[in-house]
């Protein structure tokens, strides 16, 4: 197939050693024809320096309010073959596992279909399919939806919850990722795909404080693993790390609460009551630590990027959260936290709200009392500074005189 | 949106296809018993189980916007070296998963064939996570693709070989909405507008919903306005902070503008709570104008900010931590960046940036 576009800026791209995007989306337009008129849009952009997408439009499926993202060009005329391109969301398997045979037929949908350009994934954590016409999205949901995947959230819904590798290939993990992250999807099916919320919301689950998935950056709560009891020493393994590297400027003097000590006749001490499971002395010496068996999470919540009132960081609102007792009961006191948080966030938020920007405007003690939570020394970096206190209790004359 | 003949049956809100149907049986049998992990190269890695079964994984970097080509180039190897089983990271890297230490050699050996990067582990700059740019969205002010292919063919050597002081994560986002945490990264490359939307009441008063539109605005200067006695809005353009949320909900109030959207660079953020607690990324760099198609002002202010990072920090040290040691000051000193009025905050939270003391490195 010839190229109809000449693309001398995007050309330029095609060269050096990272894999390149414009090679990926020739490859694209050797399967699907419409995806060429893609490269002529791209290469105008690039000589004006504007984009030429038209702004949004709604596109969608029978019964779904979200899932798909509808994309025009401003110049139909010109690239007749992305006239609509729209971005088919597709709700990817809890920790992006795959084997061959499904990720080619995956694939396969968007070649038959549509433009066969994908992201793997989007920043959210779905597979996007870029570029289908509206005429197609039906044809496209059933095809996907009899191969077992569904479509994954947009708009002011739920958004596709996802998490990190987990227990599957990871020994700092203290709960089960994964099969949390699977199970609230499944939960909360309704809530993804017909958006009834201000806007969006976010669930994202990292096992460990490592955070794989940036959960306390953005997601509006985040579910970070942690544990109860003392970190796992292997003595022998500690000496062979010593020989190494030096362990007191390494790791003993990097720990954030000073709870660690080491010689070579005591070996390594912690103090872990006073230990913030950090995980730098783990991330540091894998073979001769590991975190405690009595694995749970944290709860965070509110983070969020700039939009509208600055960017926020998840803060604490349940810090011991025993997830694999709840698991057994398929997360009900979760979900039942979650359904009155979000029934706060429906009475009290406004329009393009997102729950962090609401807590703030209310306040964190209304917030937490109106969800049935007790304030906690956790929740806080330290106690207020300032004396402005909205006091609730106070005595009247004559009480407790008789 | 497509009719649909009432004689179709039609499966609906079946949620994510269940992942134990894709996880290698050596990650099955030994799921949530793994017990240590060793980085045998920047490229691959293997983890051990508390029987000792051992699962190795070879990552690759993808550019995330990928052919279908492209993948089946992926299962074709996964099936050749790791039973067909192979997974993808948070940061767009491909990882296949093999039990036979055998494979890992001839594996590397077709991804080179490929002329893919075989790393990604350990002290690298990590894949740089990014957003749709010009490729595939309405509201950017810059490519994100070309930008980071850009960044990522000049520092492909650390991706490839572990020779930092700790790993970086360098994102990439085209406009403020950031799909992807760039304001939580060591580096992060953000595309911004400079000037105010136009505002086009013709298109307003048929397309936009004014209260939405209204409270789109972080800093309140969106007013209620009429045109043709329909409600619409009006614009206090002295107190706009150009961010283009009112485009994302209203298409009246376009803001690309080729002459002034260009990229800002910000510094020091972690999500990671080891050692230090995790952080927002701060300004370095307000404002570069878009050059494509090889952006070669970002490529160079991100090449001093790593080069300073690589002299200077400590072992194990991540960008911010490496800056809180040496102070402020002292990073616009040796990366020769200019400290100007737009880097002291005066947004909400603002004050809380400001230096409260008499500490001063002299």
């Amino acid at each position: 197939m010839s190229k109809k576009h000449k693309t001398p800026l995007l050309d330029e791209l095609k060269k050096g050693k990272w894999p390149s995007f414009v090679r990926e989306i020739e490859r694209a337009a050797e399967t699907s024809e419409m995806t060429d008129d893609l490269l002529g849009q791209v290469e105008q952009s690039y000589e004006e320096k504007v984009v030429h997408w038209k702004h949004g439009g709604m596109v969608g499926v029978k019964g779904y309010g979200s899932g798909i993202v509808g994309r025009f060009s401003d110049s139909p005329e010109k690239y007749p073959g992305i006239k609509e391109f729209h971005t088919v969301r597709i709700n990817q398997p809890s920790g992006f596992f795959y084997t061959s045979d499904i990720l080619r037929k995956i694939v396969d949908i968007g070649e038959k279909h549509a433009s066969s350009l994908f992201n793997f994934h989007g920043s959210t954590g779905d597979i996007q399919l870029l570029g289908a016409k509206t005429a197609d999205l039906e044809t496209i949901f059933q095809e996907y939806t009899k191969l077992g995947f569904d479509l994954g959230g947009s708009g002011s819904a739920l958004r596709t919850p996802s998490c990190c590798v987990g227990m599957a290939r990871c020994e700092f993990a203290n709960y089960d990722a994964m099969h949390a992250c699977n199970s609230i999807t499944q939960a909360f099916q309704d809530e993804m795909h017909r958006p009834i919320f201000n806007y969006k919301f976010k669930f994202k689950f990292s096992a460990c404080g490592n955070d794989c998935t940036a959960s306390i950056a953005r997601a509006d709560l985040s579910v970070i693993g942690t544990w109860k009891d003392d970190i796992r020493i292997d003595p022998e393994m500690v000496k062979d790390y010593a020989k190494k590297f030096d362990l007191h400027k390494y790791v003993i003097d990097k720990c954030p609460t000073k709870c660690m000590s080491y010689s070579a006749e005591e070996g390594l001490k912690i103090e872990n009551s006073n230990c913030s499971r950090c995980m730098h002395c783990i991330n540091t010496m894998p073979k001769a630590l590991r975190p405690g068996t009595k694995g749970g999470a944290t709860i965070l919540i509110g983070s969020k990027a700039p939009m509208v009132s600055g960017p926020r960081l998840s803060m604490v609102l349940v810090p011991f959260y025993d997830i694999e007792e709840d698991a057994k009961n398929n997360y009900k006191w979760f979900k039942d936290l979650i359904e009155k948080i979000w029934e706060f966030w429906d009475e009290y938020g406004v329009s393009r709200e997102r729950i962090g920007e609401l807590i703030q405007r209310v306040g964190v003690g209304n917030f937490i009392e109106s969800i049935g939570l007790e304030p906690l020394p956790e929740m806080v970096a330290s106690p207020r500074g300032n004396p402005f206190v909205l006091y609730e209790e106070y005595a009247e004359a004559g009480e407790g005189q008789d | 949106m497509a009719e649909v003949s009432g004689a179709t049956k039609r499966i609906t809100d079946i949620g994510p296809h269940d992942y134990n149907d894709f996880l290698h049986p050596v990650i099955k049998k030994n799921y949530g018993k793994w017990k240590y992990h060793e980085i045998l190269s920047p490229s691959h890695m293997v983890h051990v189980s508390e029987d000792g079964d051992k699962i190795y994984t070879v990552r690759v970097g993808s550019p995330r916007l990928v052919s279908s080509s492209f993948i089946k180039d992926l299962c074709d190897l996964a099936d050749k070296y790791s039973g067909g089983y192979l997974r993808f990271t948070t940061r767009n890297n491909v990882e296949f998963l093999l039990d036979k230490e055998e494979n890992i050699k001839p594996l590397l050996n077709d991804i080179e064939k490929l002329n893919l990067p075989a790393g990604g582990i350990g002290n690298v700059v990590a894949n740089i996570v990014h957003t749709q740019g010009w490729v595939h969205c309405h509201t950017a002010a810059s490519d994100a693709s070309g930008v980071v292919k850009s960044l990522m063919d000049e520092l492909y050597e650390y991706y490839v070989n572990a020779q930092l002081p700790t790993k970086v994560r360098i994102a990439f986002a085209c406009c403020l909405n950031m799909c992807g945490a760039v304001h939580c990264s060591d580096i992060a490359v953000l595309g911004i507008h400079r000037r105010p939307p136009r505002v086009i009441p013709e298109k307003i008063i048929n397309l936009c919903e004014v209260p939405s539109t209204i409270a789109s605005c972080p800093t309140n200067v969106i007013r209620p306005d009429s045109y043709n006695g329909k409600p619409s809005v009006k614009l206090i353009e002295e107190g706009c902070v150009f961010c283009g949320n009112c485009f994302t909900v209203c298409p009246g109030m376009p803001i690309a503008d080729p002459l002034n959207d260009g990229l800002s660079i910000w510094v020091g953020g972690k999500v990671s709570n080891a050692r230090s607690k995790p952080a927002f990324s701060k300004l370095a760099v307000p404002f570069l104008e878009n050059d494509p198609p090889r952006w070669p002002k970002v490529i160079e202010a991100v090449k001093t900010i790593l080069d300073a990072y690589k002299k200077d920090a400590h072992k194990g040290e991540r960008v911010g931590e490496w800056i809180e040691r040496i102070g402020w000051p002292k990073f616009f000193k040796v990366t020769g960046f200019e400290f100007t009025k737009y880097h002291i905050d005066d947004f909400r939270l603002g004050e809380a940036t400001l230096n409260y003391s008499a500490q001063i490195r002299q």
